[in-house]
This record gives structure tokens, sequence and C-alpha cells, in this order.
């Protein structure tokens, strides 16, 4: 009996729902019983992080700083005056940019000061017409991929000119211009030096963890605190945000590299520097590229939360829009969003994959002709936006810049759309709801509070304990501790419920979907490209059309959950499918299995590692999604974090509900990866 | 030694002239260049407002700077600096916030505006046109209607929108059950402001009853809201101040608050705004403009300014 229970994984699991069952109803729920609950000992802790942080950025370190407006000395702590500096810098970066598209005067003042450019009217950049900047586009578009990319770039800049959206749209772009390449510099930097020492990987491991699972919204107030409000504060959480991905896939693209690519390095003479920049980065470039991809897609997903904490655009605009209902006008707006990425996510990747000719022989106008064109685009917008300083005496030089909602607009398009789909769909999907809640949802959210918290440790402890041993057991064990000991462990079983009943059916939908597109070459890629533009779409946006079907109710928030989190799975599902490799189908055949035998006995079997690990996607986006969720109305851990943007102690509150929401996170990664790995030993895939 | 004595009266005389100069300066009480920072939040009459206050200041020679922040989160910045002003300090809903600010110091009370808010529960005007609740405003109505008001997640019993639990905790369950309804109705926390418009939208679409939180003066106004009479507010009727909380809310102060540092850099831009005062209509034209004319807020503003010349004009010269 216990020789066929140590064999079969099955049974054993079996063995650990019953005994899971029995504690459920066994254990009384009374206040003060540890294993129903456990006490909160951690409930200090964050107004230990409140006060700290507190001490740090207004006790520790005065120094003396002179205010040249008041005329005064005043005391102000060191650290806030260093944090204030790199905020200074970066927000510099960005305003240059942004004043080169647009015009202004800040860049001026930085060199000299407010009371110089009141002073001097003539003191102001000019910012360049749009007919300029998209030309531009349109040349760097040719310059690096040829006629399509210039058309796609120059097109979706004309879109975005012509709806009305340019000056946003140029506020945004001139944001992720600098947060996306500090965020790719940083990331291939730590890549690197987490490649180098082991140590450094080790560490690095479980911050990119917590950083990649931890919900924005729950950085924001400790971002404010250490960098205050504006571009800069944007600035610093997208890089926040933005950086795991690309840190683990140098890293991940550096440890392939083969030692044989590296010793010819050695070979040839290359010194340190010059073996990573000429032979190890060239080498891995293919995985380098897919951090850049995503480096540029969390930003612009960025763009609407980091909108909340200063940053200029189109994210403030959106939010303006939903509150007053304009869904037709969001929608415009999430549409140049997405623009913006595909055009920056092609024209990086074209960059990046063109090949350097090194025996051309040319000439100076060969050599420079982009540049050329772009001086002849330049004269010819500039005349033009002259002329047009004429041509429209009063009101807007259209061709400058259309200014903001002016340009043509679809709304009304959008919006008879959305109420359409309203007027057929209400009814019936109401009944749904009326069900889906009373029978589904209700009762699942009613058991996950039901369950004592012993029971829950044994379950999940259990699960880790047979699928990775006792390492395994112990490291979820320890995050489950951890949201145990503080006082909202009632409020993460309720998270808990939301993201397993999304993930449920975000799975199911993403595979079937998945598995559907991977049967043609055409299909999967479209399907990739959804994934894509649904990724960087605002998911603020379908918040409200959904609450407008569903009500202020559960359903609502489950329904833009799996909405977002079914992206993961879909992608992971296709890219699993497609990997099975081209021999095995022969083969397969050969033995002349029918088309059915080979998915399910074959393809779907090879890819199980990669759809583990779409899941495990699936669960950290169904969690970042949970928290926007709880703009609809939720009694979770999200609605706490909301909360804690007005709490006096919202540091400290913030961080720690961020941890509780990772932790649930990484607790079901461990899981998953370790019995993704050990299935891609065994059918022998190399990681 | 005698060339150091020369140095050290050179510098003393530099000095003094420094001295004389920075006095004049304070005497001459300019305001300085610096920009005053001015926050936008995502609702309009505040957007509006902000570009509104910020022409004014143009107007006296200022330099004006718009960041969009969390309305909740700003008075953190302004605590420190980084913003310089907040117009709107609505009293239920960001009264924590702002008085919390101020104790911690660098936050300064600006003043009140005239207009008065009222936030409270209450129903858009065809639930009582339609007669889904016979009585209302009075609250006592709610006695026997509780069933036009249900939803999927209510469990039977009618159900109240109130807003975001971090606006006022658990006020609204406690009057329920203080006033005896509690069997009868049932509170849900939304997530958002958005959520409630949302519901107002779809509630007269399905043409189902609905009551939410709400305030006025909000866009809200134009298409027709009843706040629900609920039995006055005294001193000391809430849970918190000793009382059972069997009472509705107060008429609530429109503030403006300041970094502490504004008098002292912008005197003048300070006085105009301690000045400036906004009453209900005010606010509501302001709106209008964008939420009903469908103007940009820029243009909001602008055409706002112009209109109300006589209005604001005084404030500046203070």
């Amino acid at each position: 009996m216990m020789e066929l229970l140590r064999e079969r994984k099955y049974l054993q699991f079996l063995l650990l729902i019953v005994i899971f069952i029995l504690m459920c109803k066994l254990i009384p729920a009374t206040e003060g019983n540890w294993l129903w609950r456990l006490p909160s000992l951690l409930a200090q802790f964050p107004t230990f992080i409140y006060e700290s942080v507190t001490f740090l950025m207004e006790d520790w370190w005065l120094i003396d700083v002179y205010d040249p407006d008041i005329n005064e000395y005043e005391q102000k702590p060191l650290v806030r005056e260093i944090t204030r500096s790199i905020a200074a810098a970066v927000l510099f970066m960005i305003e240059l940019v942004r004043e080169i598209m647009l015009g202004g005067v800040k860049t001026i003042v930085a060199f000299t000061s407010w009371d110089y450019v009141s002073d001097n009217e003539w003191a102001e950049l000019p910012g360049l017409p749009w007919t300029v900047v998209t030309g531009g586009v349109a040349i760097l578009g040719y310059h690096l991929g040829g006629i399509k990319l210039a058309l796609f770039a120059g097109l979706s800049f004309v879109y975005i000119a012509v709806f009305g959206q340019w000056e946003p749209s140029m506020q945004t772009l001139s944001f992720v211009l600098i947060a996306a390449p500090m965020a790719i510099l940083i990331g291939l930097l730590l890549g690197i030096w987490g490649y180098k020492s082991k140590t450094v990987a080790n560490i690095l491991d479980p911050i990119l963890n917590v950083a990649q699972i931890m919900p924005h919204f729950a950085y924001l107030i400790p971002v404010v605190v250490f960098f205050s409000i504006g571009d800069h504060a944007g600035a610093v959480a997208t890089i926040i945000y933005a950086t795991p991905p690309m840190v683990r896939l140098t890293m991940l693209g550096l440890k392939k590299v083969p030692p044989e690519v590296t010793e010819a390095g050695r070979m040839s003479g290359c010194t340190d520097w010059q073996l990573m920049r000429r032979v190890l980065i060239p080498t891995a470039r293919r995985d380098i590229l897919i951090g850049v991809n995503q480096v540029i897609m969390q930003c612009l997903a960025m763009v609407v939360i980091a909108s909340l904490i200063g940053a200029k655009g189109l994210g403030s605009n959106l939010l303006i829009a939903l509150n007053g209902l304009r869904i037709g006008l969001a929608l415009e707006i999430g549409v140049c969003i997405v623009l913006i990425a595909l055009v920056l996510d092609k024209l990086s990747l074209a960059w990046a994959n063109k090949p350097t000719d090194y025996f051309a022989d040319q000439s100076f106008k060969q050599r420079h002709k982009h540049s050329l064109w772009f001086l002849g685009v330049f004269v010819v917008g500039v005349l033009l936006a002259w002329i047009g300083s004429f041509q429209f005496k009063e009101g807007f030089n259209y061709l400058n810049v259309i200014p903001h909602n002016k340009g043509i607009t679809t709304e009304p398009f959008w919006q008879w759309g959305v109420d359409k789909i309203w007027d057929t769909f209400f009814y019936p999907l109401n009944e749904f709801n009326k069900w889906f809640i009373v029978e589904v949802l209700a009762p699942v959210k009613k058991a996950y509070l039901a369950m004592p918290v012993a029971a829950t440790f044994t379950l999940a402890m259990g699960t880790a304990f047979i699928v990775g041993g006792i390492r395994s057991a112990l490291i979820v064990g320890g995050y489950l501790l951890f949201i145990a000991l503080t006082e909202w462990w009632d409020r993460a079983l309720i998270t808990a419920y939301l993201m397993t009943m999304a993930v449920l059916i975000a799975g199911a939908i993403g595979i079937v979907v998945g598995t559907l597109c991977a049967q043609h070459s055409t299909t999967s890629r479209m399907l990739l490209t959804w994934c894509d533009t649904l990724q960087t779409f605002p998911s603020f946006i379908y918040l409200i059309p959904v609450m407008m079907l569903f009500g202020v109710t559960d359903t609502s928030v489950l329904i833009a959950v799996v909405v977002y989190a079914t992206i993961p799975a879909a992608r992971y599902t296709v890219v699993g499918l497609n990997s099975v490799p081209a021999s095995l189908h022969d083969a397969a055949t050969m033995s002349g299995v029918n088309r059915i035998q080979r998915f399910l006995s074959i393809e779907l079997p090879m890819s199980f590692p990669h759809l583990a690990l779409g899941i495990n996607q699936t669960v950290v986006f169904a969690l970042a999604m949970v928290v926007i969720g709880a703009l609809i109305g939720t009694d979770d851990l999200g609605q706490l974090i909301l909360g804690s943007l007005s709490d006096r102690e919202g540091v400290g509150t913030g961080l720690i509900l961020g941890f509780c929401v990772a932790f649930i996170g990484l607790a079901i990664d461990q899981i998953l990866r370790t019995w993704a790995n050990q299935r891609k030993a065994a059918l022998g895939i190399p990681d | 030694m005698k060339v150091q004595t020369a140095r050290a009266v050179r510098t003393l005389v530099a000095a003094g002239c420094v001295s004389l100069l920075s006095v004049a300066g304070v005497a001459r009480a300019a305001d300085s260049k610096q920009p005053i920072v001015i926050p936008t939040h995502n609702w309009s009459s505040q957007v509006v407002m902000a570009y509104v206050i910020g022409g004014m200041f143009e107007s006296m020679g200022n330099n004006v700077e718009y960041v969009s922040a969390d309305s909740q989160a700003v008075y953190e910045s302004i605590r420190t600096g980084d913003v310089t002003i907040s117009h709107e300090v609505w009293q239920s809903t960001f009264g924590k916030s702002f008085l919390t600010a101020m104790e911690k110091g660098g936050v300064i009370d600006a003043g009140t505006h005239t207009a008065t808010t009222l936030e409270e529960m209450g129903v858009p005007n065809w639930v009582i046109e339609q007669d889904l609740c016979p009585g209302l405003p009075n609250w006592e109505a709610l006695k026997d209607c509780h069933e036009n008001f249900t939803t999927p997640d209510s469990d039977g019993k009618g159900r109240w929108l109130e807003g975001p639990q971090s606006w006022h905790g658990d006020l609204m369950p406690v009057r329920l059950e203080a006033l005896g309804l509690a069997d009868k109705w049932t509170v849900k926390f939304a997530g958002s402001a958005d959520a409630l418009w949302t519901e107002l939208a779809a509630a007269k679409k399905e043409g189902r009853g609905t009551i939410v939180f709400n305030w006025t003066p909000n866009f809200t106004d134009a298409d027709g809201f009843t706040f629900i009479e609920f039995p006055e507010y005294t001193d000391g009727c809430r849970v918190e101040d000793g009382g059972d909380g069997s009472c509705g809310s107060p008429k609530g102060w429109l503030k403006k608050a300041a970094n502490e540092k504004f008098p002292k850099t912008h005197p003048a831009a300070y006085a105009a705004f301690e000045a400036l005062d906004f009453t209900t209509e005010q606010i509501g034209q302001m709106a209008a403009l964008v939420d009903t004319d469908k103007m940009d807020h820029k243009d909001a503003a602008a055409k706002w300014l112009a209109d109300n010349e006589d209005v604001w004009a005084p404030w500046t010269k203070q």
C-alpha cells in the first residue's frame, strides 16, 4: 500500500484532498482558534515601514539649502535632495524630447532661469510641425525596414494627428522615449552583471519575481514619496515595471551562448568589453530583442497608471474621458496608445535586425541620403507651417499642430456601437449574470472564506511537497505565512477566489483558442499580433462597457480580468504547440496516427511545460488585473491597495498589500515552475 | 597681511550689497517666476477650474504648470511642495487626506469657497418620476420599496451603491443599521467614481431602481438627481462622535489648500488664491461647458474666463 502511494502521484493528491476536506469540516470557525485564523502579528509592520521612510525622507541627515525665492535657508533631508536631483535629471530629458516635438520653455529654463524666460519672450523652443515629425518617422521606417514599415509608421502618425490626439500623444511618446531606453539599459546592465556573478543572479532573482508580480498601484505612493509627482515619477514607476523581463531575458540569452563562441572570441584576443560587445550580445540577440519588445509593451501598458502620479499625455486624457463615460473617446485614445506601441516595437526590431554592410563603399550622398531626405521634409514642413500661419489666421494652424480634440472624431460611431451592443445583449446577459452570481460566484466565494487557515496551508504546502519535495513546500509555506500573519488574510482569500475563477476561465479559453490558431502558421501569427495589441490596449477602457452590461458586481471584475489574462494563455499555447519539432510530426504520421491522436498523445504532452508557464503568466496577469478590477468595486486586497493611496501610512500599507498579492502569485509560480521544469527534463526539452 | 584685510573689506562690502539687494527684493514682494504647480484630477469641473485659476495667475504675470495627479495622493505632494495648490478639497471625500497632510505639516488652509457641498445617497429623478419608491425623498419611504432596487448579488435586499470604502469607511452600513433598514437594504462599495456613473447610466437603460452615493455640485445635476432626506445631521450624531449614526450627511465645505511656502514665494498670487471664491452655480457652469457642450477643458476655461472677467479680475487686485 505504502509502496503504491509512493509511486503514484495522483494517489498522493487524492489523499491530500481527503485530508483537506476533513480539516475544513472539523476545524471550528471560532475567534482565537489558531487553526482557523492566525493572529495578525505583522499588523504593525506597515506603520514601521511608514515611520522608517518618513524618518529617512524628512529627519535623517538634514542639510541647509538656500531657497532664493524666499531668501531663507531651509533644513532639508539629504536623501530627499538626492532623489530629487535624480528626478530633475530624468525630467530634464523628458522635457527636452517633448519640447523638440511640441515646443516650450523648460529646456531653456534649465540653462537660465524662470526670470530670464519671463523677461525674454523669444526664449522658447518652437517645436516641430506634425508634418515634419510624421515625415521623419516614415523616413526612419524606410531606412530601417523598407517601404512597408515606412507606410505603417507614417500612417499611424497621420492617424494620431488627424484625430486630434497629437499633443497628448507626443507627450506620451516623449515620456516613453526616455523611460524605455532607460529600462532597456538598466535591464541590460543588470542582466550582464547577473550573468557574470552567480551571487548577483541569486540576489536578483527574488527581487525580479516580486517586481514582476507586485501590482503597480502598490508602489505608486512609495515612488511619489521618493521622487515627488510628475513625468519623472511616472517614468520611475514605469521603469520598475518594465525592467524585470529585460534583465531575465538578457541573462537567459547570455547563458545560452555556446562556450565555443566565447572561446573563439577569447582566442581572437578580445578584451572583456570587446567580448561582451562584439561576441556575446550579438549572439544572444534574439532573446535580448524579445526583452526590448517586452519593455516597450510594458511601458505603453503603464501609460494610464503613470498618469495617476503625474505623467502627462494620453493616460490622463483617457481617465478623464472614462470619468465622463465617453467610451468612444476613450477608445480613440486607446488606439493611439496601441499605435505608438506598435510603431516603436517594429522600428526597434527593424533597427536591431538591420544587417551591417561591412564592405559597402559609398559616397557621402549615398550614406546620408535618408538624412538628406529628412532635411528636405523638414524644410517643406516648416515652410508649410509658415504658410499655414497666414492661411488659418484666426484659430488654429492645422499645418503646425492639429489642436487637441479638434481633429476628426469617430466618437459617435463607437458610442453607437457600444449602445447597440447594450441594446442587443443586455437582457440575455442580465439573466446569465444573475444565474452566474447566485449559482457560481457566491458559493465559491463563501467556500474560500470558510477555509480554515490550517487547511489552506495543508493543501498548498502538500501540493508543493508532492510536486517539488520539501524545499518547495517550505517556500510556499513561507509565502503564505507572511500573508496569514498580516491582518488581511480574509481579503487575500477573496483575491485568491477571483484569481482562481479568472485563471480557470481564461486558461480554458486561451488554450482552446491557442490550439485552434496553432494549426496554421497564418492564424498563429495573427493571434500573436492580437496578443501584442491587447496587451498594450489600456485595460481601463473595458472596465466601463463591462460594468454597463454586468453592473457593479463580481461578474464585471471577473470578465475584465479574463479579457486580460487570456492573452498569455493563448500566446504560450501557440508558442508551445509550434515548438514541437517537425521530425516528431513526421515520425507520428509515419506510425499511422490520425490528426486527433497526434494532437492528444504527442503535441499536447510535448507542449505541457509551455502550457504550464502560460498558466503561470495567466496567474500573474490575473493578479495584476484583479487590482485594477477593484476600481469596479471588490472587497479584496486590491480595494485596500486603492485605499492606501489616501492613507496616512500609505507607503507601508501599500507595500505590504503589494507583497501579499505578489506572494500569492509567487506561491503558485513555485509549484507550476517546478513541475514544468520536471516535465521538461523528462521530455528532454532543453531550457 | 594688508592684502588680506583689503580682501576682507571687499568681501564685507560685497556681502552688504547682496543683503541690501535681497532686503529690497523682499520689500518689493514680487512673485517668484517659478511656476505655480496646479494639479488636475479626473473630473471635469476640477480640470476646468484648474485652467481657470491658471489663467488667472498667468494674467498676473506668473508662470503656471499643470500636473495630472490622483485626487487622494495629491495632498502628500502639496505637503512636500511638489504641487503648489489644490482648489477643490471636498470635506467628506478628501477631508481626511487634507487634514492628515495638514497635521503632518507643510499644507495650509487657504480658505473656503462659498459653494457648499452635499455628499449623500440619492436617486436619479426618473426613479421618482416612475414612482419606484413612493414617498421619496423622505427616507421613511425606503421602509417598503426595496424590491425595486435589488441586484443579483444583493441577496434579495435593495442595494445602496456607496463610493469606495476608503471614502467614508462604514458610515453607510452603520446608518442602515441605526435606521432599522438593515434587513431590507445592503451596501455595496463601488471601486471608483466611474463605477457610480456607470451604475446610473446602466440602471436608467434597464429601468431598474438605483440608489447611489453622489454629490453636488456635479455633472449629474444636469440630468436631475435628488438626494434622500435623512434625519438631520447634528453634532455628535455619528458613531465616532458618540451618537448612533442615524443621521444624514452635513452640508460640507469646499476648501482650498496650498503649500506653506506659497504665500512667501508668490505673495500676490497667494492673495488672489485666498480671495478666490466660487459658488455652486459657477462650478456648475464650468462643468457644463465640458460635459454638456462637449468643449475641450482648456477651451472651456478660456471661455469662462472671457465671459466672467468681472468675477475674477477683482481677486487679482488684492
